[in-house]
């Protein structure tokens, strides 16, 4: 008896949520409100890179001929781009000066955020709020109010022209970003993980070796991503602190090297493109569960 | 091992103080339990123990060591905290380790030591798993272990078991209890839970707003308590007070606003008159011809004894009886008060009479 009635309740409340909110997920509506934007969405931000794809891949009739042929498809795709990228163009080296910029720039400027981060979050001293809004301003400050008078520090110093320029530099846009990135980390880590390590024994560089950093770890990997993607596309400071064809990096050689006087070469431009952004295509691939839960989440006990 | 001195301890936080000079005195082995409400200083005076803070002045005193200015590290002492503080990062074996670890220990002293460690607390079968990976009686018992593993002169323990379901709760205090008998280490912990304090403490120390209230062994407290605010913080529930003037009228007795007479064992010598506060617990009461009039408001049977919360004139009083009774919301029932284990509080300070 009491279980009919119980069965009764349970199909009567079913009943009531697909009244609810189930009319939500008909056909009609889904394809109005999901998948319809999805789609708009996809396509733009997708083309740019079907058109790059396709482009270093088309001969070059086919490029410039747009009556003849269809310009979003390619008949006869051919490598003659990107074996002419590679093997007559300097693009291996540049695509080493931007690996090699990059991973510098962005290993220093993590090492001084993970410092600086710590110490501002963590060691109570007076003032601490202060530097850590100038650092955030210092964050305000654009590129192209900056790469004059750092050119002339650079040109001081003597490093014009040499990828420690790039290096040296780079870190003033990437420190005060991932050191604030950080700091959010590090405030969610529990006081009292660090209290008890101090108990057990720990000093302070214990603490932010043994404890803090490996459970930071998710936020080191989006510092480390957003520095590197950053570095990687940089372009004003490579433009002007670099000037020989071997110290450029891919971002800044394909614009000024695969142009011969006023011709585009398109096939050579793109595939110089889509070859520099495949790195960080897999980089993200690997690490985009930790990028998202580093930006939303924090440490779970 | 060790004795613990804390004398007149203050500590200010900026302007303001937390801690008024406290004094206590921690003998080796000891188990004393901190209570009091929340914000009454208790965590506080854990944690200038432990070294977390700094003292504003006086002393605290480890196995006869001054250490106002040593660092945590030194003083030899371990600390479970609230919310276990387990490295998340690390597995139950390392986080039992850290400590020996960082002191420099050989790998297989510290496995040695971890091991004895997990066999005391039966935590044998889950070194290797992560503190995600643990319940929490688990991850109480691996924070205690933590403890153990140390050996320290001084356990310090905060608010240990507040994050625990109720049963789970009574089952850790046993055991804690327990490994406290076993191991004999001074243990200080702190709680708000008077129940904890009672059952576990070989001495307590009441604290409210900075100030020590009482301190004693658990039965004394109960017994004779010093203060009106000692009585109604131990026992549950609470002592009933009811306000009233003395009357020596052939015997003694304290006369409510309604009337109503509560008798009183000896006439306090010159109180005459004076306005009182009259305090007596609730299984102090009993059922039966000659006692106070009082309706019943509720009836809670908990099945081992019976609460019945009742009013008496305008005071409301909760009354508590092994037996089990019939009575109803609305009935009419006579409670005699215990003259011999009624207390007597002075209505402006509070004060035992």
């Amino acid at each position: 008896m009491t279980d009919a009635v119980a069965k009764a309740a349970t199909e009567e409340a079913r009943a009531d949520a697909k009244e609810g909110m189930t009319y939500l997920e008909s056909v009609p509506m889904r394809i109005v409100t999901l998948w319809l934007p999805l789609g708009l969405i996809m396509l733009i931000l997708l083309f740019p890179f079907y058109w790059m794809a396709l482009t270093s891949v088309k001969p070059n009739a086919q490029l410039i001929d747009m009556e003849k042929h269809n310009p979003f498809w390619v008949v006869e795709p051919t490598l003659d781009h990107i074996k002419k990228l590679l093997f007559e163009t300097n693009y291996p080296t540049w695509l080493w000066n931007t690996m090699y910029v990059a991973a510098a720039a962005t290993f220093l400027s993590i090492f001084a955020s993970v410092l600086a981060a710590y110490a501002i979050a963590r060691l109570r001293f007076r003032g601490a709020q202060t530097v850590g809004a100038l650092i955030f301003m210092a964050y305000l400050v654009p590129p192209s109010i900056l790469f004059i008078p750092l050119a002339s520090v650079i040109h001081f110093y003597g490093l014009f022209d040499s990828p420690l320029a790039l290096i040296l530099v780079y870190p003033t846009i990437l420190i005060p970003f991932s050191t604030w990135l950080l700091m959010g980390y590090f405030k969610t880590i529990p006081f009292e993980l660090e209290e008890c390590a101090l108990i057990d024994g720990a000093s302070r560089w214990q603490i932010l070796t043994k404890i803090i950093v490996p459970l930071a770890v998710p936020g080191l990997i989006s510092a480390f991503i957003f520095s590197f993607t950053l570095c990687w596309n940089e372009f004003i400071y490579a433009l002007t602190l670099t000037t020989s064809v071997q110290n450029k990096t891919v971002p800044v050689a394909i614009v000024s090297e695969l142009v011969d006087g006023d011709v585009y070469r398109w096939g050579s431009l793109m595939a110089g493109a889509l070859v520099g952004s495949l790195p960080l295509v897999v980089l993200y691939a690997f690490f985009v569960e930790h990028y998202v839960s580093a930006m939303t989440g924090a440490v779970k006990e | 091992m060790a004795s613990v001195q804390i004398r007149d301890v203050r500590k200010s936080f900026g302007a303001v103080e937390i801690l008024h000079g406290v004094s206590v005195p921690i003998e080796d082995g000891e188990f004393v339990v901190l209570v009091g409400p929340s914000g009454c200083g208790k965590s506080t005076l854990l944690r200038l123990l432990a070294g977390l803070e700094n003292i504003t002045s006086g002393t605290i005193s480890i196995g006869g060591r001054v250490v106002n200015h040593v660092h945590p590290k030194e003083r030899d002492i371990a600390m479970v905290f609230q919310n276990y503080a387990l490295y998340p990062h690390m597995t139950v074996a390392k986080n039992m380790g850290f400590s020996l670890m960082l002191r420099g220990a050989s790998k297989s002293e510290i496995q040695q030591r971890v091991q004895r460690a997990a066999s005391i607390l039966g935590l044998e079968k889950l070194l290797e798993r992560y503190p995600r990976q643990l319940s929490g009686g688990q991850r109480q018992r691996v924070a205690m272990g933590r403890a153990i593993v140390r050996e320290p002169q001084v356990f310090l323990v905060d608010e240990p078991l507040s994050n625990l379901d109720a049963k789970l709760r009574v089952a850790m205090r046993t055991e804690m209890k327990e490994l406290h008998q076993r191991l004999k280490t001074t243990t200080v912990y702190v709680t708000h839970d008077q129940i904890e304090a009672m059952t576990m403490a070989d001495k307590i120390v009441v604290m409210h707003d900075g100030v020590i209230e009482q301190m004693g062994a658990p039965l004394d407290l109960y017994d004779r308590p010093v203060n009106q605010f000692v009585a109604g913080f131990i026992g549950s529930p609470a002592m009933n007070f009811l306000n009233g003037k003395i009357r020596a009228n052939g015997s003694a007795y304290v006369e409510t606003a309604s009337g109503d007479k509560l008798p009183l064992k000896t006439l306090p010598s010159g109180m005459e008159g004076q306005e009182i506060v009259y305090g007596i617990r609730p299984e102090h009461f009993e059922l039966g011809e000659g006692g106070l009039s009082a309706d019943v408001v509720v009836v809670e049977p908990t099945g081992s004894e019976t609460q019945i919360v009742a009013r008496i004139g305008d005071q409301e009083v909760i009354a508590i009886f092994r037996e089990r009774q019939s009575v109803k919301p609305g009935d009419k029932i006579s409670l005699r008060p215990r003259a011999d284990v009624a207390h007597l509080f002075a209505k402006d300070s509070g004060k035992r009479i």
